[in-house]
């Protein structure tokens, strides 16, 4: 069952003398939630749109169910769509939007209707039919914009920053509810966002963009845990990112304190140490001496309920985030106090600066 | 918010205190003379009848109404392409097309009326071409009849329609067209199904004001019309300036001014984007 499965080969775009997409290759499977994660102009909407066919490749293949589409426009492409403004038509009820996929495709009426009801109940719009646009909520008006891009049945469905223009907790609320839909469907859908969250709640798997390039691709906790590149480590959440320097088969860090790193991709002497502020443990200053552990000072904590979170300064003057849970009888440090910081060999990696 | 109210009075204030000096005034004053002329309010009936129901007045209003109608639809066949493509156009594109559509308006109607006129007379450059070419063995009369008086109206007007038209174009989002193409839709049906009825408003607007302006058109009927082509205006200019028959021409004037009120009203309505979907 290829119908659903999509492949970029070698897909290169530039507007005259800047290229803004250099080169990506990516497979998807059916039915996987990919998504394409970036900062704005690293390439990731001209790549949905080259996938859309809003704008063509000037090299390389897009393969949509298995098919060579790179030259076929966007209305013979088949897909479902989820615009970043909804582009839902102001002329039309929710009923006629959502059926403007059909009734372009001149589908029978009886059809129509049902597969209409079919998509509204989804998104559970039932009774909505006749409101327009303007009067609707911000939320309603995206899952029309949903509810429109599944009429159709599409195996593939491309979703351009759907969440946006929402707040926090409609966004969440929709997140779920996006996922869901998906699953049940079985659709393939490739997704746009800068939200490095919204990329780690929902994916399969996650392509970050730097640049018009893949960085990185690959499952959340993968590529969140282990980052090739200060890029991908800084993009997805905090990082800390240590100047180190490669010694034997451990690694120098600040103060000359013998570390350990996992498997990292370093070939240079020097570059910077990784680990996420939560895997840092943080103890009252004892005596002892062992890998991965630095003696630093609290400068500042902030409480943050479940969570508080220490601005620890360690030798030569870096400064280390540690994140430790408000957990069961839990110590908390204050500002000036002598700690020590620890983490796991396997949780640190050592990156190219 | 009567604050508001207020100070957008206040700014309108100039421009009201010169229609009022010099439209509302003298009009009333026109209208308010003429029936003191004619003195017992049965006279005004009975002159209002006579001449409302002549054959002259009845005749120019067909023709007036008649001209009107077809020179819009005609500004309207042109304008539309016109503007989408100045709606669509970047850069130089734009701003030729533009200055194309926007130069003519800097020229008097009277000096574009000329020019017309030396266009299509007997010896016009038209009627050269046409002859030259072999398309027809005499000269064809452009001028001096109805032919003449809707080409030349349908030129003055049709920077109104284009312009009209031109800001429900713009206003259109670009991307809802791009969205239909994505969900399916060939060209063809974007245009039938998005484009055309979100510029629906426009073409309405479009409609009536260039209907409005054309039904108290003077200048141009009266240089490039024949005797039959008598609009309303030249109508009352002529009972004014010739007969001196004021009444009459009060009369004629009512009429006029009743028809041009009741489309602005409608014309209100559409001006707005959007308000015509609500």
């Amino acid at each position: 069952m290829s119908a659903g499965s999509v492949a970029l080969e070698g897909v290169t775009k530039r507007y005259g003398a800047e290229t803004v997409v250099a080169g990506v290759s990516l497979a998807i499977a059916p039915g996987e939630f990919f998504t394409l994660l970036g900062p704005s102009g690293s390439g990731k909407t001209t790549t949905l749109s080259m996938l859309a066919g809003f704008v063509m490749a000037d090299e390389g293949r897009v393969m949509l169910g298995g098919q060579d589409m790179t030259h076929v426009p966007p209305r013979g492409r088949g897909l479902g769509m989820v615009f970043q403004n909804y582009a839902i038509f102001p002329h039309l009820n929710v009923a006629e939007n959502v059926a403007f996929p059909l009734t372009v495709k001149r589908a029978p009426k009886a059809e129509i209707a049902a597969r209409v009801a079919e998509a509204l109940e989804m998104v559970k719009l039932t009774g909505f039919e006749q409101r327009y646009a303007r009067q609707l909520s911000g939320g309603q008006q995206q899952r029309v914009a949903l509810a429109r891009a599944i009429v159709a049945h599409p195996r593939i469905v491309l979703m351009d920053e759907p969440l946006g223009a929402l707040d926090k907790n409609l966004r969440y609320h929709m997140q779920v509810e996006i996922k869901e839909i998906s699953r049940r469907l079985g659709t393939t859908v490739i997704y746009v966002t800068h939200d490095q969250e919204e990329a780690l709640t929902m994916s399969d798997r996650i392509a970050i963009m730097e640049r018009g390039r893949i960085a990185q691709m690959g499952p959340p906790r993968e590529v969140y845990e282990k980052p090739d590149s200060s890029f991908v480590a800084a993009f997805l959440g905090e990082a800390n990112l240590l100047p180190a320097r490669r010694d034997g088969n451990a690694v120098a860090g600040p103060g000359g304190a013998r570390l350990e790193a996992g498997a990292g991709a370093l070939s240079a002497p020097e570059g910077l140490l990784f680990i996420r502020p939560e895997k840092v443990t943080i103890a009252p200053d004892a005596p002892g001496e062992g890998p991965n552990m630095l003696p630093g000072r609290v400068r500042h904590a902030s409480f943050l309920g479940n969570v508080v979170r220490y601005a620890v300064e360690v030798p030569e003057g870096a400064t280390v985030l540690c994140d430790a849970a408000n957990g069961a009888g839990a110590t908390l440090h204050a500002p000036g106090d002598p700690v020590r910081l620890s983490w796991r060999a396997e949780d640190s990696r050592l990156l190219a600066a | 918010m009567p604050l508001k109210i207020r100070a957008a009075l206040l700014l309108l204030l100039p421009s009201l205190l010169l229609l009022f000096a010099l439209f509302l005034l003298p009009i009333g004053w026109f209208l308010s003379s003429s029936i003191m002329e004619l003195g017992s309010w049965e006279e005004v009936m009975a002159e209002a009848d006579a001449v409302l129901l002549s054959g002259a007045v009845g005749g120019a209003l067909l023709n007036t109404g008649w001209v009107g109608a077809v020179v819009t639809l005609l500004t309207l066949v042109i304008g539309y392409p016109v503007s989408y493509a100045l709606s669509r156009a970047r850069g130089a594109a734009f701003t030729v097309i533009l200055l194309c559509i926007v130069l003519p308006y800097f020229t008097s109607t009277i000096v574009r009326t000329y020019a017309w006129m030396v266009l299509l007379g007997r010896n016009g450059l038209i009627n050269q071409i046409l002859l030259g070419l072999g398309l027809v063995s005499e000269p064809v009369n452009l001028l001096y009849n109805r032919t003449g008086v809707i080409i030349g109206m349908t030129y003055v007007l049709l920077p109104y329609m284009v312009l009209t038209l031109y800001a429900a174009m713009k206003a259109v989002d670009p991307r809802l067209m791009q969205a239909a193409e994505g969900m399916g839709a060939s060209p063809a049906t974007v245009f039938r199904r998005v484009f055309m009825p979100l510029t629906l408003h426009g073409v309405v607007a479009g409609v009536l004001i260039t209907f409005i302006l054309a039904i108290g058109f003077f200048i141009t009927p009266a240089l490039m019309g024949g005797p039959g082509d008598v609009m309303i205006a030249m109508l009352i200019e002529r009972e004014v300036e010739l007969t001196q028959n004021w009444p009459a021409a009060a009369m004629m004037t009512v009429v006029l001014l009743a028809v041009t009120l009741t489309l602005y009203a409608v014309y209100s309505r559409f001006a707005e984007p959007g308000e015509a979907m609500r």
